[in-house]
């Protein structure tokens, strides 16, 4: 059985929206009978791009997570409604029945990762549906995947087999910290850029009078006294080691100069950050 | 009644509209069959690029359907209830006073009414008006057609338009390279092919192409600079905000001081000569008055030399990092992108900005410009484009309903008398103004340096004023002065015709309801402006013709611009002049009976299917811009309004030597004295930097760039569907208001935190904000988008009120460029920022 799924590349995201407004044109506005009702036309994000800075000025970088419900393999929110008042699809498609969940609000906790919404007027807990009325009809994409113009998220619709190899291949991880349980049927390419730390810095010869920007120097990055990363800094001077748990944990950056010279920074890592300048 | 689907364009791409029951229930982008699309090919680094079949549309263009709705339209003819044609006119309450709905006929009574008046007291030049830059799609109803057509029957004094978008390339730029033609900006064909082959390195220097998305070309390009990315070619971005370009490209960002490019620029430059990394070769051959130019970096003529160090002083930007770049910029292949069209910018956009586009266009030329990979790039046009088939574009003579050929009757305005846009109100309030210059000076070089005075010997001076559209609080400088202006006596009436209330349109007397392009009909191919900016529409991945289908009626009692143009000349006896006998379809058909499109499909098939893609041959044959000149040919590209092409000239530039010039005989030949704009470029402190005097009391730069979410003012305030994207307005207590973005140091100095209300101001203005406190913007710097829609002054009707709509152009200098340079300078302005206790 094919099943559908949300693929999103981080890096590709450029957080233009044109996600989230085809969405709004989609559904505001507009009942799709048996799927979903007219999402009103402020105040819910069935795709909701989340944003994130890392660093401090100048050595900084953005990232944006478009998330949209997750279409959950063991969905929680299915089990707490009952009832069919949330049911998944054949294809995968998590869908609220409006009018079994009409005034169910307590449905809109049942998500873990915040992607159920409440609509005050029709008293109905509402989501991104998968765009399913016009796959229905034969539609091959959902509006926002056709709205994307880096491919940044895109879908497909695949076994469970050939999904778990498109997995490993891309290396793709699915977003949602504790709550992998649920099985999310999204999944990220690039995770790293929205949920770890980075730490950069930059090497440079000479003083306040003279100085240059050391491309190709040796930086190491240690921790508990074991190298977990090397990189050559740019032609900046620049060097940047990405995809670290911000949970405090200490590490030294260690500076190896053409000319032998050993330089090191303890950085204590909570947030993303610039080791300053390293002189050598 | 079924659902229905008509095809329409927008200035951001092509859009299939779906109607019900008279209603529109969706817009998508423009849903084409499979069989049209014939994609391009290109092969880099054994790859091989092609686009997908569809249409990358800008992220507004999803919001078009609540726009059409929004409540924001003007839904009736209005008239201010204190004006009183044949009595009180009361011209002080403009902007204050309250309307009432009138009928259609009261309405064009009154303005064609005072039409005549005025047109039998004081002459036709005593009528003056205009529109604003951008118009809703289609060439029919474009503004320089129906409303120029009516105005110069009407013998109107024309105001020139300023040419903001280009301002220092046009004025600057155009006297290194030629290209007036193109306003300042180089030719891009073929230049995407060019950068997956040869590129090493793009130096994105004020520009964010994400953003400014090729003007009209939507987001096809944002998959190109995906694929550069993915090729590993470095990006440097040399910009005071970490724009959203550099955020998805994971560039390398520069941020210097706002003012200080050039001087970054002459110490670039200082590196290469004092290395000796520079190409003497085209130095020698294809440019002139480098010696000079040379002398000066070198401080031999000033005293001093243009050191990395000299630069990092005025820029805060690390010696050492200007050194990194000049080095890596010499030894990689490496594409200058200096603005949306390759020039452009907001550097441009400010005191001397003359100056560091010229230095873009030299920096270059000491890389051997039009080279392999060396070459200046917006990355956002130049994809393999079919050029042979010609379809009229609304900056073409023969795009206009106003000057085509295709029309029985043109007619001809014979008054001579111009207005400058930007000293408008200067020139009601205040006259007379004198400025050099014929707006867009795309003719000749020479067309600069033409004195103008207003009022003109002979003329009158001007009473009425038709104003078509309405943005300028929110767009043009120092914009206190329009209300001012608007409250003057000497403008005995006033008139606005727009779709949407805009920033202006409370200043009139009466108000008339336009329609959108989606309740009338028309003709347009995505992105093709023409004129100064031909072959526009390489920046989409498929040309694209598109009938612009009428979806629904006219809403409430608008009606199209050119049925409320057509009942005015009626009322004045000049119907048929204005209309050439012709309903807009009938236009629509004869456009395209003068373009090439016969050729490749039928009328009827066209007009119903509503489209039509114009594929590349199969014979497809690139041209690179510029490397006919770099090789010492003739030009090769299809840049037809290149004066020297298929001349005996053609192998020269657009410069009086023909080459590139370090040192401007065009500038030495008019204004050799010029120190303000020299004949050999300088760096020259902002005249409103962190060197003037003002700086004590207002000591934080205010950059106003172009809105992301929107274009300039369409959409803003119009589609409220905008204010649920972070960072487009943002909501606080019921409000949405305009963003500033400030950097965290600065903030706490100031006892300001994320989501306050801020006051913006200096002695001009003070703009109400909602502060963004962000590491993306550099310290000592305010970035606040420019174009705000809403005007929304705390006391209506009060020039100095503090504005809660975020018109921070209210903020920004009317000083211009320089003394012989009439150009706009709203990134020269200095304010001070204090948290807003209300
Ligand atoms: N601070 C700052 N200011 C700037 C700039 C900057 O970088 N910084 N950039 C400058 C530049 S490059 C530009 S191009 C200008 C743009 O500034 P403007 O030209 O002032 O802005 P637009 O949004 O194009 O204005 C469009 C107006 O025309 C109306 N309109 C659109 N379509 C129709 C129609 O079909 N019929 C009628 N009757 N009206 C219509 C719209 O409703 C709106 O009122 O801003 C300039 N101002
Ligand atoms: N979404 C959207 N797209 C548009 C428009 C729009 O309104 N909205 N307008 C269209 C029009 S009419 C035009 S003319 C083009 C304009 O296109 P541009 O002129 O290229 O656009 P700007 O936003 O003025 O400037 C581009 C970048 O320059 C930076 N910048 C500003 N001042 C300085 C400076 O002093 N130094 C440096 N190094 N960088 C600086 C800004 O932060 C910004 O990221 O865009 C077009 N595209
Ligand atoms: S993301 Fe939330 S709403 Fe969507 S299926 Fe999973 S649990 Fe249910
Ligand atoms: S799939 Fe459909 S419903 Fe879900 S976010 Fe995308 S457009 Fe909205
Ligand atoms: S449309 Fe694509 S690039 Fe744009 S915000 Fe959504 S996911 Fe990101
Ligand atoms: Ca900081
Ligand atoms: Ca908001
Ligand atoms: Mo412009």
């Amino acid at each position: 059985m094919k099943k559908y799924a949300f693929i999103i590349d981080i890096a590709k995201c450029e957080n233009c929206n044109n996600c989230f407004l085809s969405c709004k044109d989609e559904h505001c506005g507009n009942n799709w009978p048996g799927i979903s009702l007219s999402q009103p036309l402020h105040g819910q994000r069935w795709i909701n791009i989340r944003r994130r800075e890392r660093g401090e000025f100048p050595f900084i970088d953005v990232a944006y997570l478009p998330q949209p419900c997750f279409h959950c393999d063991n969905a929680p929110c299915v089990r707490a409604a009952g009832n069919g008042a949330v049911y998944r699809r054949e294809d995968g498609i998590v869908i609220i029945d409006p009018e079994k969940a009409k005034g169910r609000e307590e449905i809109v906790s049942s998500c873990p990762f915040g992607a159920i919404w409440w609509n005050e007027e029709a008293q109905i807990p509402q989501k991104c549906t998968f765009c399913a009325h016009l796959l229905d009809q034969g539609w091959k994409k959902t509006r926002c995947v056709q709205a994307c113009p880096t491919s940044a998220l895109s879908s497909v619709f695949l076994e469970d087999k050939e999904l778990e190899r498109l997995i490993r291949e891309e290396g793709l991880e699915r977003y949602g910290g504790e709550r992998q349980d649920a099985k999310p049927r999204c999944f990220y390419k690039n995770l790293h850029r929205y949920t770890r730390a980075f730490i950069a810095g930059t090497v440079a010869t000479g003083d306040k009078l003279r100085s240059d920007c050391v491309e190709g120097a040796t930086v190491r990055l240690l921790k508990d006294g074991n190298p977990v990363a090397e990189q050559k800094s740019d032609a900046f001077g620049d060097f940047k080691f990405d995809g670290l748990e911000a949970d405090g944990s200490v590490y030294i950056v260690e500076v190896l100069s053409s000319a032998g010279e050993r330089h090191t920074v303890e950085i204590e890592l909570k947030k993303s950050c610039f080791t300053g300048t390293v002189r050598v | 009644m079924s659902e229905q689907v008509f095809t329409n364009c927008t200035n951001a791409g092509p859009v299939s509209v779906y109607v019900k029951d008279g209603k529109v229930t969706r817009m998508r982008p423009l849903v084409a069959d499979e069989k049209d699309f014939k994609p391009w090919t290109i092969e880099a680094g054994g790859k091989k690029y092609s686009p997908p079949k569809k249409f990358a549309v800008a992220p507004y263009v999803h919001a078009d359907r609540r726009r059409l709705y929004s409540e924001e339209r003007i839904k009736y003819p209005m008239k201010r209830v204190d004006f009183d044609p044949d009595g009180e006119r009361n011209p002080q309450n403009r902007g204050k006073s309250p309307y009432e709905r009138i009928s259609w006929d009261e309405a064009l009574d009154i303005v064609a009414g005072e039409i005549k008046r005025v047109k039998d007291t004081y002459g036709g030049a005593a009528i003056s008006g205009m529109t604003s830059s951008h118009h809703n799609w289609g060439i029919v109803g474009y503004k320089m057609g129906p409303f120029a057509r009516f105005m110069n029957l009407l013998e109107y004094t024309p105001v020139l338009d300023n040419p903001d978008s280009w301002e220092g390339w046009h004025w600057g730029a155009t006297h290194t390279y030629g290209f007036y033609w193109r306003l300042g900006m180089p030719e891009q064909y073929d230049l995407l092919e060019d950068s997956l082959k040869n590129a090493e390195m793009i130096v994105l220097w004020s520009n964010d192409p994400d953003t400014t998305r090729g003007t009209y070309t939507g987001q096809d390009s944002a998959l190109w600079r995906q694929w550069l990315k993915e090729k590993g070619v470095k990006m440097v971005f040399i910009d005071p905000f970490y724009n959203f370009t550099a955020g998805v490209m994971d560039g390398k960002w520069i941020a210097p001081r706002i003012g200080t490019d050039t001087c970054l620029a002459m110490a670039i430059a200082h590196v290469w000569i004092t290395e000796d990394i520079y190409d003497k070769e085209y130095v020698r051959d294809r440019t002139v008055g480098f010696d000079e130019f040379k002398e000066y970096v070198l401080g031999n003529t000033d005293g001093q030399p243009k050191t990395p160090e000299w630069a990092e002083n005025e820029s805060g930007v690390k010696a050492r990092v200007i050194r990194a770049l000049a080095r890596e910029w010499a030894a990689k292949r490496t594409i200058l992108s200096g603005g949306a069209r390759g020039g452009e910018g907001g550097a441009c956009r400010q005191a001397y900005g003359t100056e560091w586009a010229r230095m873009m266009v030299l920096l270059q030329g000491m890389q051997g410009l039009g080279k392999p990979g060396r070459t200046i790039w917006g990355t956002t046009m130049g994809a393999p484009s079919d050029t042979k088939h010609w379809f009229p574009a609304y900056a073409d003579l023969q795009g206009r309903v106003s000057t085509a050929d295709i029309a029985k009757y043109v007619p001809m305005n014979p008054t001579k008398q111009r207005l400058w846009r930007l000293t408008l109100p200067d020139a009601v309030l205040d006259p007379p103004v004198s400025w050099y210059g014929e707006g867009f000076c795309g003719q000749s070089l020479e067309q600069q340096f033409t004195h103008f005075e207003y009022p003109m010997e002979g003329y009158p001076e001007i009473r009425l004023f038709y104003r078509y559209g309405g943005s300028f609080m929110g767009t043009m400088s120092d914009t206190t002065k329009w209300v001012k202006m608007y409250q003057s006596p000497k403008l005995e009436f006033v008139v606005n015709q727009d779709i949407w209330f805009n920033s202006e349109t409370r200043m009139a007397d009466i108000i008339l309801p336009a329609c959108s392009n989606f309740e009338r009909d028309d003709v347009g191919e995505w992105g093709a402006c023409g004129g100064y900016t031909c072959h526009a529409s390489s920046g989409c991945n498929y040309r694209i013709v598109v009938r612009q289908q009428k979806c629904i009626e006219p809403l409430w009692e608008s009606k199209s611009d050119y049925q409320i143009l057509t009942l005015l000349a009626e009322r004045l006896g000049m119907k048929e002049e204005f209309t050439d006998g012709r309903t807009e379809l009938d236009w629509v058909k004869a456009f395209y009976e003068s373009s090439d499109l016969p050729g490749l499909v039928s009328w009827e098939e066209f007009n119903k299917k509503g489209y039509h893609i114009i594929n590349i041959p199969d014979d497809y044959k690139s041209t690179p811009s510029l490397r006919w000149f770099a090789e010492g040919r003739d030009c090769d590209t299809p840049d037809t309004n290149n004066p020297k092409r298929n001349t005996e000239k053609a192998k020269e530039l657009g410069t009086y030597s023909g080459k590139i010039e370090f040192s401007s005989e065009s500038l030495k030949a008019n204004f050799p004295d010029d120190e303000e704009r020299p004949v050999s470029p300088k760096y020259i402190p902002s005249w409103e930097g962190h060197h003037s005097e003002m700086y004590r009391e207002y000591p934080l730069q205010l950059m106003s760039p172009h809105p992301r979410f929107t274009f300039h003012c369409h959409y803003d305030k119009h589609t409220d569907w905008l204010d649920d994207i972070p960072g487009h307005r943002i909501k606080k207590d019921g409000y949405a208001w305009w963003p500033a973005r400030i950097s965290p140091e600065d903030a706490a100095l100031r006892g300001i935190q994320n989501g306050d209300i801020v006051r913006l101001y200096n002695h001009r203005a003070s703009v109400l904000c909602i502060a963004v406190v962000t590491e993306r913007i550099r310290p000592g710097i305010i970035h606040s988008y420019a174009s705000s829609a809403k005007y929304d002054p705390l006391v209506p009707g009060q020039a100095d009120s503090p504005d809660r709509g975020g018109c921070v152009n209210m903020l920004t200098p009317s000083r211009m460029v320089s003394k012989n340079v009439p150009g706009m300078t709203p990134n020269s302005c200095l304010i001070e920022i204090e948290k807003w206790e209300g």
